[in-house]
């Protein structure tokens, strides 16, 4: 056949169109896309049948409901749980991430034993033989004291338990990380007498006037919060404030007032001074008032006029007086506290001056104003029975008052002044000021048991981990305990079987007394903590179990409630930012990061923006006139009288000119590269100041200095 | 190609950027529901998945008068010029890997279709769409969290939000075991809304006036007269969408009373916000 020109166009043109009309073409093109991503490594989760499950997320003290999607007998997926006290169906990306946690590569698996510096797998048996062993040989050697604990919370049946496991060994040292709670009780302490908390019912106040407390930063129990900020332009209430930056919480509000850090204490004396001035107190609260009313208002009018307070704060002193006349007006004003999150360090002065601007304008215990109630005690535990060693060990004095003194105290004593450690739900080595010092301390007491879920900073200093179960896999009574106008318990309910062979922390304590046996095991008596539970729960435990929760009081407490003013009335000093520098640090909440002990999520730490974390590096806020000399998105090296670190910079002009701002929440060392050694911790940079008198840290930031890396 | 049909829904979303708190809930929500995956560093948000982002917006003004505000953004589902189902993103793709639901007004996503050409990426003038560029990893143990209602995705392929499309079929589902023809308002809600703590994000039907969407948006159903491909436009004067003037239509809506907010939503030249802000809608429906 003779293939002439004629023909070879015929046939490619025909060809060509061939082509172009044939599906063939297009079906490959499909097939290949169908079957070049079918590849085997792509899970295929496996349908069943859909459920949903109740229970409490023990995240945060918030303890929001939720709602736990399953598939068979798998979880997957969180959601808010409508109609719970607490929230009524909003929840926040730690709790809907709080799946992750079940399955984090930084779990304890198993019970772990330190061998030089690694850890060793040990059985359940042999640990707990083991923490016995050295309880035992304290209260051989008569110092059953040298026993002490840190938890995060007083409240709860599993901390209870831990308390009444001291108590019958003979140590006096328990002790819980600063939280709000830990907060709103000493400020209770100072001003209306032991015994007592407060709550905040921000929901009905009409003007809420703001100390600095990230009211939609993860303040207080995060999603109630959120709801009545969202809530305030429908009920026509305002909310003013008082922060050098502007946090989402001033940028929501009706009006930000920028304030030189570390004298919020000043400005609400100043407020409480025009109150007083003025006559715009409640006359019918003076009575209320012990201590020296008269005393306070003669320090006030001499050292907190407007113009001196106006100094002092670098807010304008008409400002000062328009804030307090319309507090003063307001219908139902409250003065709330605790900046940032408010389990950060805040001082005495600045709590109970804020505090009193509730107690002068007399919205104590009134709708929409802050409630003075006492502490909700609904666990009723069986007496205990203690033997001579616990009755002497348990009559010594604290070694420390808070956890910060112990820790000094620990690094002071040339003899170990702690012989074992137990720590519980709490991470002092990553979360309070200057970890490495408080990792030097705890590497001082001899043993240290960790009841951790995770291997985080202080579970690694630990000779003995008795892993924990997580949120999802126990049974656990959580006292919402947030500053919320009502006092809810929740129950945490098991929502799946222990993925790892961990324990609940109730029953490693119970299993620690019994193996001690004598009177330490009769005060122990519940065969799991489950039974426990249900029985020192009592009062409220069939509500707890039918409806996964218990409002233990709700609404406006009934009555006034004494104020004792005298610790103001004497003036205290107002602490200062350690250092000389003329730049102050201050660590920042940011809501999508966990600034206690657990690490944020992984879903929660890539949603965090890239003007906070770069790749490793932290990224520190500050105001371009400041930043002179810096780049925008540059590298600076960042120096306080606590440490050095290298850092971005982000100019930011919502920052007050002076101030640099860093995350907290970073800087985390667990072993998962999702959430660890990315920044650095902002404690590792600022270090503790105890204010003298209430001795508590409040060191609010550091004074810094920054220069062009 | 004009397709009505009188009981097609018109899903879309109102979002309250004054009651936007920046939280991050409705994104990690979002990733949870959608089986989104994560990877060591997320801090490039240019390789960064998610489909419901949270972006940050500023006046531009210095200290003092700094203001923030947040806005979140999943696909805006696109109606497309004149609101036919053009979206950017559909008319682009080769291989029908993503389409257009004239029964619910979703944009669809179709994995196994995609072969990875991102021309609908280069379309979307969002910035909604993400590229596989690696396979998900999860650490050992966390598969078992994946959800089967929507399927993990490969190496290759672009993926973006659906409006929990998943959520919708299991309504019907639903709706059709109890023999009704059509699901509640309350039935289908997509992940984000629900999980918003300050209740910003309200979803519905744009097509149904029972609807709080509706009565919040007041779509206005001619043309905008100022330009004939903008259909839906709010008649709500502190209701705006992304670059509405392209005329791509979206269904997502902002909600502000601040001004400065609503004028971030698009690009204008000097003095020709203030000839357009006051413009909403025809009268003549009002």
């Amino acid at each position: 056949m003779k293939v002439d020109r004629r023909s070879f166009l015929g046939l490619g043109i025909g060809a060509a169109a061939g082509i172009a009309v044939s599906p063939v073409g297009m079906k490959l093109t499909d097939d290949s896309a169908i079957w070049t991503q079918n590849w085997p490594w792509t899970p295929v989760p496996v349908d069943g049948e859909v459920t949903y499950e109740s229970s409490v997320c023990s995240l945060c003290p918030g303890s929001c409901g939720i709602s736990v999607r399953k598939i068979d007998d798998r979880p997957v997926k969180i959601e808010g749980l409508a109609q719970h006290p607490v929230n009524d169906g909003g929840v926040c990306l730690h709790g809907i991430a709080g799946l992750q946690y079940l399955y984090d590569p930084a779990r304890v698996k198993t019970p772990l034993k330190k061998n030089g510096d690694k850890f060793e797998e040990i059985s359940w048996d042999d640990a707990i033989e083991l923490v016995a062993g050295k309880l035992a040989d304290l209260r051989k050697n008569g110092s059953p004291e040298k026993l002490a604990c840190i938890a995060d919370k007083e409240q709860g049946s599993v901390s209870g338990l831990f308390q009444r496991l001291l108590k019958t060994v003979g140590s006096p040292n328990f002790y819980t990380m600063p939280s709000l709670e830990s907060y709103l009780e000493v400020t209770a302490a100072a001003l209306h007498g032991e015994g007592m908390t407060i709550g905040f019912d921000l929901e009905n106040s009409d003007f809420v006037l703001s100390f600095g407390a990230g009211i939609i930063e993860g303040w207080g129990s995060p999603v109630s919060c959120f709801k009545a900020n969202a809530s305030r332009k429908e009920r026509h209430a305002k909310l003013y404030q008082i922060e050098s930056r502007l946090s989402n919480t001033a940028a929501n509000a009706d009006k930000w007032i920028p304030i030189k850090p570390g004298t919020e204490a000043d400005l609400a004396l100043g407020i409480c001074a025009v109150l007083l001035k003025y006559n715009l107190f409640d006359s019918m609260v003076a009575s209320e008032f012990r201590g020296g009313l008269n005393k306070f208002a003669i320090m006030l009018q001499k050292e907190y006029t407007p113009s001196k307070t106006a100094e002092i704060t670098g807010v304008k002193a008409s400002d000062i007086e328009k804030i307090a006349t319309l507090f003063a007006k307001a219908k139902m004003p409250v003065a709330v506290f605790g900046k940032g999150r408010g389990d950060g360090a805040q001082s005495l002065k600045e709590l109970a001056a804020v505090h009193t601007l509730n107690c002068l304008v007399g919205n104590i215990n009134k709708k929409g104003g802050a409630f003075v109630r006492q502490k909700s005690e609904y666990l009723e535990f069986p007496d205990v029975s203690m033997d001579s060693i616990a009755d002497a060990g348990f009559a010594k004095n604290k070694t420390g008052r808070y956890v910060n003194q112990l820790i000094e105290k620990v690094n002071k004593s040339s003899k170990p002044a702690v012989d074992v450690l137990f720590v519980y739900n709490a991470n002092p080595c990553y979360s309070l000021h200057d970890p490495k010092s408080v990792k030097q301390a705890v590497g001082k007491i001899p043993f240290v048991v960790s009841f951790s879920s995770f291997l985080d900073e202080t579970a690694k200093e630990a000779d003995i981990i008795l892993p924990s179960h997580t949120f999802l896999e126990r049974l656990e009574d959580v006292p919402s305990c947030a500053g919320l106008a009502k006092s809810v318990v929740g129950l945490t309910e098991p929502v799946i079987d222990p993925v790892f062979d961990t324990r609940h922390a109730g029953d490693a304590v119970l299993l620690i007394a019994k193996a001690l046996e004598g009177s330490v095991a009769e005060s122990f008596e519940w065969e799991t903590y489950d039974e426990c539970l249900e029985s020192v729960a009592g009062g409220i435990w069939d509500s707890l179990s039918e409806d996964g929760y218990a409002i233990v009081s709700e609404g406006a407490p009934f009555g006034s409630a004494s104020v004792n003013i005298s610790f103001l009335a004497d003036n205290p000093a107002t602490v200062q930012a350690r250092g000389d520098d003329k730049l102050t640090l201050i660590p920042i909440d940011n809501m999508r990061l966990i600034s206690a002990g657990t690490a944020a999520s992984p879903f929660a730490v890539k949603t965090v923006s890239d003007k906070v974390l770069k790749g490793q590096d932290i990224v520190v806020e500050i105001n371009p006139l400041t930043g002179k000399g810096l780049k925008d998105r540059g590298f600076a090296t960042l120096t306080t009288p606590t440490g050095t670190a290298r850092v971005m910079v982000n100019f930011n002009e919502g920052m007050m000119p002076g101030v640099i701002g860093m995350v907290e929440g970073l800087g985390h060392t667990f072993d998962n590269k999702y959430v660890s050694n990315k920044g650095i911790n902002v404690n590792d940079l600022i270090g503790p100041v105890i204010e003298s008198g209430s001795g508590l840290d409040a060191a609010f930031g550091i004074k810094a200095k920054i220069s062009k890396a | 190609m004009k397709q009505e049909n009188n009981n097609a829904h018109k899903f879309g979303m109102v979002i309250d950027l004054d009651k936007c708190t920046g939280c991050g809930s409705c994104m990690v929500s979002c990733m949870s529901e959608n089986n989104v995956p994560f990877k060591e560093d997320e801090s490039n948000k240019k390789d960064s998945i998610t489909w419901m982002s949270v972006y940050k917006l500023t006046n531009g003004k210095s200290f003092p008068d700094t203001e923030i505000a947040y806005l979140p953004r999943p696909c805006q589902h696109c109606g497309g010029k004149g609101d036919h189902g053009h979206s950017p993103c559909v008319s682009v793709c080769p291989a029908v890997a993503t389409d257009y639901g004239y029964d619910t007004g979703i944009v669809s996503q179709i994995y196994t279709r995609c072969f990875g050409c991102r021309y609908c990426m280069g379309a979307c003038p969002y910035h909604a769409r993400y590229f596989n560029w690696w396979d998900p990893k999860w650490p050992e143990g966390m598969e078992n969290y994946l959800s089967p209602n929507v399927s993990p995705r490969m190496r290759g392929v672009v993926e973006k939000c659906s409006f929990c499309y998943h959520r919708y079929q299991a309504a019907r589902d639903v709706a059709y075991y109890e023999g009704r023809d059509d699901i509640e308002e309350h039935e289908y809600q997509t992940a984000c809304t629900t999980a918003c703590p300050s209740g910003a994000i309200v979803f519905g039907d744009l097509n149904n006036p029972a609807h709080k969407i509706h009565q919040i948006v007041k779509p206005d159903p001619h043309p905008d007269p100022r330009n004939k491909h903008v259909i839906g436009k709010s008649r709500n004067p502190k209701v705006f969408r992304l670059l509405e003037r392209l005329g791509t239509n979206p269904k997502v809506y902002y909600l502000s009373e601040r001004e400065w907010v609503r004028k971030q939503g698009d690009s204008y030249l000097d003095g020709e916000w203030d000839k357009i802000k006051n413009h909403h809608g025809t009268s003549s429906h009002g």
